[in-house]
Formats: structure tokens, C-alpha cells, sequence
């Protein structure tokens, strides 16, 4: 079966996330003075061939795990999606 | 004393250290490419070099420090021998785990490159013991992820523990907002694990270890890790 997973990966609450401020203070001085907080994160799309859906989260998680979340720093969720 | 470099795809330093060792120690020093799994035989330091390996590509020093001859310098460290990281080196250590923490973007989001003054904090590490205490030394910097993080209780951690062998100060060794360059928490610049034969740096020594780089505050360092060893070792 092939899956297509989207990878959300976000800095946690309580780090700083200078991007985000950055980001958040241009958008203001564009006139957009409703924003109450504004957090960057990166998108990994990541398609998968596996036998079940099951095998395909253990598969996001550890992938997650080894590489593409530092735990310390970020956090992480997903969508998977059977295409 | 016996030193090895690793050298990551866009490692950019790894020449300036192979000289600074070569100049101010008296042993052999040999070039390691990261794609190898084995250490030279009786290697004492391991220098994992600055520069842009991978592109930072995901995170700095994320793909390095999965790269195949991480296992040998986890080992390496496991027996007690010495590991250096400067700058990406230091992001590397920190993303293998052999250091605690993690850099984030410095908090002025600009790639800073300029000459910085750190303060050491303890003469008691093989990295420093030829410093005197509280000695001011300039070294440069050249980094956008800096900001050394880690949540505070942990931070307290590595103070009590005397593992912050060196903070970000002004010519003076005052530790103030303006003497910070990053934003780094209690402007750490550099820490040491527990057992202190792992040290990570923002800052370059390497590139303060020749009058024609304009400034020889670095030496000190190459000089420190060299009496460490032969005094314990006998090398």
C-alpha cells in the first residue's frame, strides 16, 4: 500500500522562536495588528510504500525519532493520508 | 598526542584546525573523512571541525551527527578520551547527545562574524587547564545558530556541575546583555559533559592560533590538551 505522510515539526511552548517574531513583526507592520502569536515550523511530505497503515505510523515515528524531530527543542504531528 | 579530524561534506575549518595542531602540538595529526567507521589507532583528540556540514540542512549538525564515523567517536568518548567541537562541531555534539542542549538561531536572527571575548570558567578541564582563571580571551565567531538552549533546570544542572567551561564577556570579563552575541542562556559559549573529555564551542580558537589571523588567544587551548595528556597519560 502507499501512503503519503505530512510531517508537521514545530518549535515546543517556551522556545524561542526568533523566525516566528521576525515573521510576526513584519506582518504587523503590513497592518495586520491582530496577531497574537505567530510560530514557524517545516513541512516533511514523505511518501511510503508499506504492507498496512500500521506499519506505516511505526514507520513516521521512528523516522521521526531518528532524525527529523530533536525532542528537546521541537515537537511533531501528521497526517497520512492512503493514496 | 595523537589527533584526528573529521571532516563532514562542507566542513570549512578543518584546515585551519589541522594547522592549529599541527603548529602547537607535538604529535601526528590525521584527516578523517566522515564516511569511514574507524578512528586512527590511538587517537587521544578528536576534533569535529566548523563549518556548514550537509548545508544545515534539517537542523545544523543533524545528518553529521548520524554520519557513519559518529559511532566511533561515541566510542571514543565512552573509553575517556578527548572530543572538541567548535561551532557546527559543537552543533554536531550536541545532536549525537555527547553534549547537552541545542543551538537555536541566534536571537538577532543575523549571521554574526566578528571577534567575540569569552571568559573561562574553569582551569580544572583538559581544555583549559594552561588558562589562568577567569582570563579573557578573543576569539572570533562566525554563526546564525548560537543561542546555546536548554531548558532551565538542567541548566542549573550544568552549573552546579562546573560544566560551563566558557561564557560570552566583555574585555573586562563582565557578563552583561551586550557582552551576549547570541542570546545564548547565562551567555554560555562553551560546555563540557559531565565527565569533561567533550567540550563544545561556539567561538574559533583555531582561528585565533597565529599572529597573521590577528590574534594567538587559541593557543592555549591546542597547549592545555596537550599537558592533560602527557601528564596523565604520559604522551
Amino acid at each position: 500500500m502507499t501512503f503519503r505522510a505530512e510531517i508537521i515539526i514545530t518549535l515546543k511552548e517556551g522556545v524561542l522562536d526568533t523566525a516566528g517574531k521576525a515573521v510576526s513583526l513584519s506582518l504587523r507592520h503590513l497592518g495586520h495588528q491582530g496577531i497574537r502569536e505567530l510560530r514557524m515550523g517545516r513541512v516533511v511530505a514523505v511518501t511510503l510504500d508499506t504492507p498496512d497503515e500500521a506499519s506505516a505510523r511505526t514507520m513516521v515515528e521512528t523516522m521521526c525519532s531518528d532524525l527529523l524531530v530533536n525532542d528537546l527543542i521541537e515537537e511533531h504531528r501528521y497526517s497520512l493520508e492512503k493514496i | 598526542m595523537r589527533s584526528t579530524v573529521i571532516i563532514f561534506p562542507g566542513s570549512n575549518c578543518d584546515r585551519d584546525v589541522l594547522r592549529a595542531l599541527e603548529e602547537h602540538t607535538n604529535g601526528s595529526v590525521t584527516p578523517v573523512w566522515h564516511a569511514e567507521s574507524n578512528l586512527p589507532e590511538e587517537t587521544d583528540l578528536v576534533v569535529l571541525p566548523g563549518g556548514f556540514s550537509y548545508g544545515d540542512y534539517l537542523r545544523p549538525g543533524a545528518m553529521a551527527a548520524r554520519a557513519p564515523i559518529m559511532e566511533a567517536v561515541k566510542d571514543h568518548v565512552a573509553r575517556g578520551k578527548f572530543v572538541l567541537g567548535i561551532c557546527n562541531g559543537f552543533q554536531v555534539l550536541t545532536e549525537a547527545r555527547l553534549l547537552p542542549g541545542a543551538l537555536l538561531p541566534n536571537k538577532s536572527l543575523s549571521f554574526i562574524c566578528r571577534p567575540c571575548h569569552v571568559r573561562v570558567e574553569t582551569t580544572g578541564s583538559p581544555f583549559t587547564c594552561r588558562y589562568s582563571m577567569h582570563r579573557v580571551l578573543q576569539f572570533p565567531i562566525a554563526h546564525h545558530e548560537g543561542l546555546y538552549f536548554l531548558p532551565d533546570k538542567e541548566i542549573e544542572n550544568l552549573e552546579k556541575n562546573g560544566q560551563i567551561i566558557f561564557r560570552y564577556a566583555d574585555t573586562k570579563g563582565n557578563l552583561s546583555e551586550a557582552s551576549n552575541p547570541n542570546g545564548s542562556k547565562n551567555n554560555i559559549a562553551g560546555i563540557a559533559n559531565a565527565k569533561r573529555n567533550v567540550l563544545g564551542l561556539m567561538p574559533h580558537p583555531e582561528r585565533a592560533s597565529d599572529p597573521l589571523l590577528g590574534g594567538t588567544d587559541g593557543i592555549g587551548m591546542w597547549h592545555s590538551i596537550q599537558s592533560w595528556i602527557e601528564e596523565r597519560e604520559g604522551k
